[in-house]
């Protein structure tokens, strides 16, 4: 197990029954974040087991992109542990599109070949084979015929896609991704769910930071919910009660009397 | 024409045009980087922060050989890059107020040397003025030596951590998550580029080195998508301008060459800026008139 620890605590109880560290994804203990003087995350504990598809819920401010910095080793957390199932470089790390630079001189294939430096290592370029498997993957989330588009030439749908291709590009074991649906179109999130959904049929985990209450129980089966501080975190048919997204959210979601 | 050929058939000259080329395209390349991570202004800071070292290393070892000198410029140039970089890190203090701050202070102290310098007894202090403005015609053989060597240095590790510096200038946050050694590779970057201002001293000055490091990549920018492309442009008008102004510095007596690199390489910015198609103002004008629509010049 790849770790990075500040100073271990005696964990709390670990939610979702007995499970080991050998079938975890991710485990994280007793966590908590800062930014500066200001705590956003509060000895949050949880364990994520491999090949689910885990949403990250939670209203503004409640710490869901600072829990997927500091699992990512982005955010130095104040104290706590994270623990994860495979090595550095299977991690696969989906930012919030918008954090790039539009107007940088890189084509969607440069930036999906991003995704095999880790494998390569130091010094050593991408070759035939990898700009092969670079079109594929391209072709799977239908942007072949834009790989040498320059990135700001494409809508804010497209670019996720190629961020999400190269996530797929580092055939990650585990893969980390901020709000990827955020201003995408409907086209978009389609592909790019019954993309992560194979992926998670192979054996891969998957854990995404998600805004839109109403596609959870279409897409997730594993829901973790957090205001600064752990609420729940199991199964979506456990822990997506109303009780809980009350809780987390302090209020009714609008679309109550849709039923849940 | 005449005089040109006549230039063309000196081998003194030829040398020193080649080492003011290599050092023209090399600011080019690592400039290219400089800009498209907002550090534009870093060449300004350590050229400028690299005169107290250089007037340092003269008064304590009375040497003007050009490695000990160099190695001060490096020296303070470094630390004046190390406090910047602390500063932020430590402080709420903006980066570009940082720059400016220490920017000033190093120069400042720097002028205050020289000037100390210039009132000693002894005339030793001629020829250190000319690492402020450049006077790549006065360079001797060794120099271009250095200037080569050193360059050829650059050149060899840019090439090989080409695409890691792709990466920690494009994504930052993905290239930590996919374990890159972000910060070794950033203060990597940094070296060769405090290698290559104190290298370009002698040819651009410590007055004129950001705008080496900033217009060919400014201007190289207009004309392509990838960054590789971006690089080779950007070394290219780095080259040409080093090597025209090294002829204009040879032909006109005492004129600094720091100044005739700087109208060489702005003329090739305004050019590029004006009329590069796709990204040129030109450009974007006669398309918005043709199309009577308000479109975005910034993408490709």
């Amino acid at each position: 197990m790849n770790s990075i620890s500040v100073s271990v605590r005696t964990p709390a109880d670990l939610p979702s029954a007995g499970l080991t560290a050998a079938d975890a994804a991710v485990i994280a203990v007793d966590l908590t974040a800062a930014y500066g003087s200001s705590p956003v995350l509060n000895h949050v504990s949880l364990s994520v087991p491999k090949g689910v598809m885990a949403a990250i819920l939670g209203p503004n401010g409640a710490g869901k992109t600072t829990l997927l910095k500091s699992l990512t080793g982005l955010l130095k957390p104040v104290s706590g542990t994270v623990a994860f199932g495979a090595l550095r470089k299977q991690i696969g790390y989906v930012p919030q599109s918008s954090s790039v630079d539009r107007d940088f001189p890189v084509t969607a294939l440069d930036v999906v070949l991003m995704g095999c430096y880790g494998r390569l290592g130091l010094i050593r370029r991408p070759g035939k084979k990898e700009i092969r498997r670079a079109l594929e993957i391209l072709n799977s989330v239908g942007m072949r015929e834009y790989a040498d588009r320059q990135i700001g030439a494409l809508s804010g749908g497209q670019r996720q896609r190629v961020f999400l291709a190269r996530a797929l590009m580092q055939e990650a074991e585990i893969y980390l991704m901020d709000e990827p649906f955020r201003g995408v179109d409907q086209a978009t999130e389609a592909v790019m769910i019954s993309l992560l959904k194979q992926r998670r049929e192979e054996g891969k985990t998957i854990l995404i930071v998600h805004h839109d209450l109403k596609t959870v129980a279409e897409y997730f089966d594993w829901v973790i919910l957090i205001n600064r501080g752990i609420i729940a975190s199991g199964p979506v048919h456990e822990v997506y009660t109303r009780e809980r997204i009350a809780a987390a959210f302090q209020a009714l979601p609008v679309w109550e009397e849709d039923g849940l | 024409m005449n005089v040109l050929l006549s230039l063309l058939s000196d081998y003194t000259f030829l040398m020193v045009a080649a080492g003011t080329a290599l050092l023209g395209g090399l600011c080019g390349i690592l400039g290219s980087f400089a800009v498209l991570r907002r550090e534009s202004l870093i060449g300004d800071a350590v050229s400028h922060a690299s005169m107290p070292g250089i007037v340092l290393a003269w008064l304590f070892t009375g040497s003007k050989t050009t490695g000990i000198l160099l190695a001060g410029a490096m020296l303070s140039g470094l630390v004046c890059l190390l406090l910047i970089r602390l500063i932020v890190r430590t402080s709420r203090l903006p980066f570009d107020c940082a720059l400016a701050l220490f920017l000033s202070v190093f120069f400042g102290g720097g002028m205050v040397l020289l000037t100390y310098a210039k009132r000693l007894p002894d005339a030793g202090h001629a020829g250190l003025d000319r690492y402020l403005y450049g006077q790549a015609g006065t360079l001797l053989a060794k120099d271009v030596a250095v200037c080569a060597a050193g360059g050829l240095l650059i050149l060899l590790i840019t090439f090989l951590f080409f695409k890691e510096f792709l990466l920690i200038t494009f994504d930052a946050d993905y290239a930590r998550s996919a374990g890159l050694p972000v910060r070794a590779l950033t203060l990597l970057l940094s070296l060769l580029l405090i290698l290559l201002i104190v290298l370009g001293l002698q040819s651009a000055g410590a007055v004129f080195m950001s705008a080496l490091l900033t217009a060919p990549a400014a201007a190289a920018r207009q004309w392509t998508r990838s960054l590789k492309s971006m690089c080779f442009l950007a070394a290219l008008f780095g080259a040409l301008s080093g090597a025209a102004a090294t002829a204009a510095s040879c032909l006109i007596p005492g004129l600094p060459s720091g100044p005739a690199v700087i109208c060489c390489v702005f003329g090739i910015a305004v050019f590029s800026l004006l009329f590069a198609p796709g990204r040129g103002i030109l450009f974007c004008m006669i398309r918005r008139l043709l199309s009577g629509t308000e479109r975005s010049p910034r993408h490709d």
